[in-house]
């Protein structure tokens, strides 16, 4: 038995009625090092941590964690022993302080009956300031960000002395300054010895704090290397099993009439004074930082919220849109942040997700034949995978379950079409594929709106770029189309950050 | 992933319709000790019992579908009883509250009129006020049942013959209330799978944010949803009067609205929203209705009616939960 790995998994295999979802894979890991795990969805990470913890015992297969031979049956025990998953969907109770989060099921007792409210919050406090963790163990849990509720989820992981952490996209809802700030504590964690299992997506910040990293590709084990023998192309190669293309297919198409015009609009405090126009056949990028109001403004124009202030014409006629009702009759279609919250419809199939949206157009009695038909069309354009129309959508990955959204979409026909990060938690392959649909769709002449947090993706991807920042509009940059870099990235980050502004007089 | 292999799930046919076998045992086993069951007679006496509350829960899975509940209906009935038995009094009545005489028909009719206005007051409240359904209906609950009592203290009885045959007639031996049960059945079962409405109600209950997203009037939809309901329960109503020749204000559909809930929660109907079939519901009331009649055959202590079918909702429910915790 090897002392240099803190965990070591060998031929683990993991079945679901139907499905083999590993078959024999491993994963060594050296302590005090971050060990990323990289594959496309669907190819197996998050199963194999399930395994690993005892969400979902493994079918067969070994794991030896600090020397012995384990087998949990639960996270709990898991946790006793010294590993721990942040997950990706945070699971607090909102309606309790910080405090009893960090201290759920074991709350210090002073005796069996009462609890040790004093002890508790002291050793948050500790615990806080040991890991220089910003947090007031007295906040209600549901007044704090995203960043903020992960760091109390490493606050208890640290608290279980533990010898492992897994991160599931840690920092897939974070803002760069808070990234930044994790990356510090993953800093601190590594120098005491912790080992770190990250998954993530996010080329960049992978080849930043790996130390090792295994890929998986279909519920099989690739590879493992040191993150220093890897580069980005050498990596998508081993997820994907094939070279792919490149990532911004951007086509430059013609650029029609104007079709959406948006002046002065305002919605509450989120946001003010955003005027714009959106051509035909253009691509217009909103960029910033994540709470900007970009997801604000998009939900204002399609009926979510209501707009409080401004006017939004389509085709040069003033319309109301006061429902996502309404934005559906102008041919407006909007392909939503927060894909479970309110995108898919996780107990309906692939079929009925499809149409959701359409359900008009399919008669009274409904014609299912019909909606199957279209289905299969559209989804067969969008190349979603999935062992059958009557799948249920939560079944299918995350980059599967946004193609069934998108061709949701298409399937009305939209003029406007409006993206808000389209390929959040997606992995390269879809990534690319969902690109090439968005051009393609610009080139037949559809106005697309495209909010993304990952700025090469903006920048790849459109016409002209909106920046804004604490909810106003810093500047429209036009694509440079000479030239390596369509859009100049320190400048968008000034934007970004409001140290630039182009419509200070607009205030 | 590999695929699942296409064709029949045996596992998924079995558990989908679990409570059909459940049925099925019930049967033989009543049938065995007491062959009386199986008789024509008390099959008949099975369905026709069954089917005033069988309309209601055609009613009420609509609104746990889509993640709400509707606890009013047996006041609903009872109101929609006393109003529309006092306009088919016969003339020779002992005590008549007023001498308007209608059709029918047309008493039945203003019997659903009644329960669909209740129903869209309260799918109103539950739609734009976003009070939870369990208190909106609550309220109407216990306003519908005063009102009731408001309006006649007594037992409104000596119905016309002709608002009678609309629970009593007989065709081929069967009163025409299971028809008419039978009827709303399928009407139910068409909207859920086969129109816009049905659609919306499983995308609604089964996420809100993303209904409305996708262009579905949230809150138009959930209006229709406890009118439906509240039309069923006013059905229920005046057909209940019709079948005891007598709208009784403090007890006609008492506790109905828990039946109803229980039938459709053991057919399959999931409280967290969004699950529902219509097949499930009616093994439901079946499954309910087997036990009732079971009961009475075997003699069995009215208590012991409640224990089991108490255990038998809880069951169902543990049943259900563990069929949706099997994710993968």
């Amino acid at each position: 038995m090897s002392e240099e790995y803190i965990l070591e998994m060998q031929d683990i295999v993991k079945e679901f009625p139907g499905v083999r979802a590993l078959k024999g894979v491993q994963l060594k890991v050296r302590p005090g090092t971050v060990h990323t795990l990289m594959g496309e969805n669907g190819a197996g990470k998050s199963t194999l941590m399930k395994c690993l913890i005892g969400i979902q015992p493994p079918t067969s297969g070994k794991i030896i964690f600090d020397g012995k031979e384990v087998e949990f049956k639960n996270p709990l025990q898991a946790m006793n022993c010294g590993i721990t998953m942040i997950h990706q969907e945070l699971s607090p109770v909102p309606e309790r302080t910080v405090c009893e989060n960090l201290w759920l099921g074991r709350f210090p007792m002073k005796n069996p009956l009462i609890c040790d409210h004093k002890r508790a919050r002291q050793e948050a406090l500790d615990l806080f300031q040991k890991w220089k963790l910003d947090l007031n163990p007295d906040d209600m849990m549901k007044d704090l960000t995203v960043a903020k509720q992960q760091m109390v989820e490493i606050a208890k992981a640290v608290s279980y002395d533990t010898k492992v952490v897994i991160m599931d996209e840690p920092t897939s809802a974070l803002t760069e300054t808070e990234v930044e700030h994790l990356f510090s504590i993953i800093a601190d964690l590594k120098s005491k010895n912790v080992a770190i299992i990250y998954i993530s997506h996010k080329m960049d910040e992978i080849f930043r704090i790996s130390d090792d990293i295994t890929v998986f590709r279909d519920g099989e084990y690739v590879g493992t290397d040191r993150a220093a023998n890897l580069d980005v192309d050498k990596l998508v190669t081993m997820m994907v099993g094939r070279q792919v293309g490149n990532m911004f297919p951007k086509v430059d198409c013609p650029i029609g009439d104007v079709i959406l015009e948006v002046k002065d609009l305002a919605s509450g405090r989120a946001f003010e004074h955003v005027s714009f126009d959106l051509h035909r056949g253009e691509i217009l990028g909103f960029a910033g930082l994540v709470g900007a109001g970009r997801t604000e403004v998009v939900e204002t124009i399609f009926g979510i919220r209501q707009k409080t202030a401004g006017q939004i014409f389509i085709n040069g006629k003033e319309v109301h849109i006061k429902s996502p009702e309404d934005a559906i009759k102008n041919k407006i279609g909007l392909l939503t942040e927060d894909r479970r919250g309110n995108g898919i419809f996780g107990l309906l199939d692939i079929t009925e997700n499809t149409v959701m949206a359409n359900l008009k157009n399919y008669g009274f009695p409904q014609n299912h034949k019909k909606m199957k038909e279209d289905a299969i069309k559209w989804n067969k354009a969008m190349r979603t995978k999935t062992p059958s129309m009557e799948q249920k959508i939560m079944n299918l990955s995350g980059g599967n379950q946004q193609k069934v959204l998108v061709a949701r979409w298409l399937l009305l026909d939209p003029d406007i079409l409006i993206v808000d990060e389209p390929t959040r938690g997606i992995d390269v392959g879809a990534k690319a594929e969902i690109h090439s649909i968005i051009t393609k769709l610009a080139g037949e002449g559809k106005a697309i709106i495209m909010i993304s947090s990952e700025l090469p993706e903006v920048s790849g991807m459109a016409d002209r770029m909106i920046v804004m920042y604490e909810g106003h509009m810093m500047g429209i940059l036009d694509r440079n189309r000479e030239g390596d870099t369509p859009f100049d990235s320190d400048e968008v980050m000034k934007y970004a950050h409001g140290e630039k502004n182009d419509f200070a007089t607009a205030k | 992933m590999e695929a699942t292999k296409k064709g029949f799930d045996f596992k998924k046919f079995m558990s989908d319709n679990a409570m059909w076998f459940v049925l099925i045992i019930l049967a033989v086993a009543l049938t065995i000790v007491r062959p009386a069951f199986l008789s024509i007679a008390n099959l008949t006496t099975l369905f026709t019992s069954e089917s005033i509350k069988g309309i209601i829960t055609c009613g009420v899975c609509w609104t746990i579908l889509s993640k709400g509940i509707d606890l009013g209906p047996g006041s609903v009935a009872a109101l929609s009883a006393v109003i529309s038995a006092s306009f088919v009094q016969s003339d020779d009545a002992l005590s008549r509250l007023h001498s308007i005489h209608l059709p029918a028909i047309v008493a039945i009719v203003l019997a659903m009129l009644i329960g669909a206005v209740v129903g869209i007051i309260i799918g109103w409240l539950v739609a734009y006020t976003h009070i939870h359904p369990f208190i909106a209906t609550l309220g109407s609950q216990l306003i519908c049942r005063a009102l009731a009592k408001m309006y006649s203290s007594a037992p409104v009885s000596n119905l016309d013959e002709g608002f009678r045959n609309f629970a009593i007639y007989k065709v081929a031996g069967i009163p025409m209330v299971v028809f008419i049960f039978l009827l709303i059945f399928i009407i139910s079962w068409f909207m859920m799978t086969q129109c816009r409405f049905g659609k919306n109600i499983f995308a609604i209950g089964g996420n809100d944010q993303a209904a409305r997203v996708a262009g579905i009037n949230v809150e138009k939809n959930l209006v229709l949803t406890y009118m439906w309901s509240g039309i069923c329960a006013g059905l229920a109503g005046a057909l209940l009067a019709a079948r005891t020749d007598s709208a009784d204000p403090s007890t006609n559909g008492l506790q109905y609205e828990f039946d109803a809930i229980a039938a459709a929660t053991v057919g399959g109907t999931s409280q967290t929203g969004g699950v529902c079939r219509m097949s499930g519901v009616m093994s439901g009331i079946l499954v309910l209705g087997v036990i009732n009649n079971g009961l009475v055959l075997l003699g069995a202590n009215d208590n012991l009616t409640q224990i089991i079918k108490g255990l038998i909702i809880v069951g169902a429910v543990v049943v259900d939960m563990r069929k949706n915790a099997k994710k993968p």
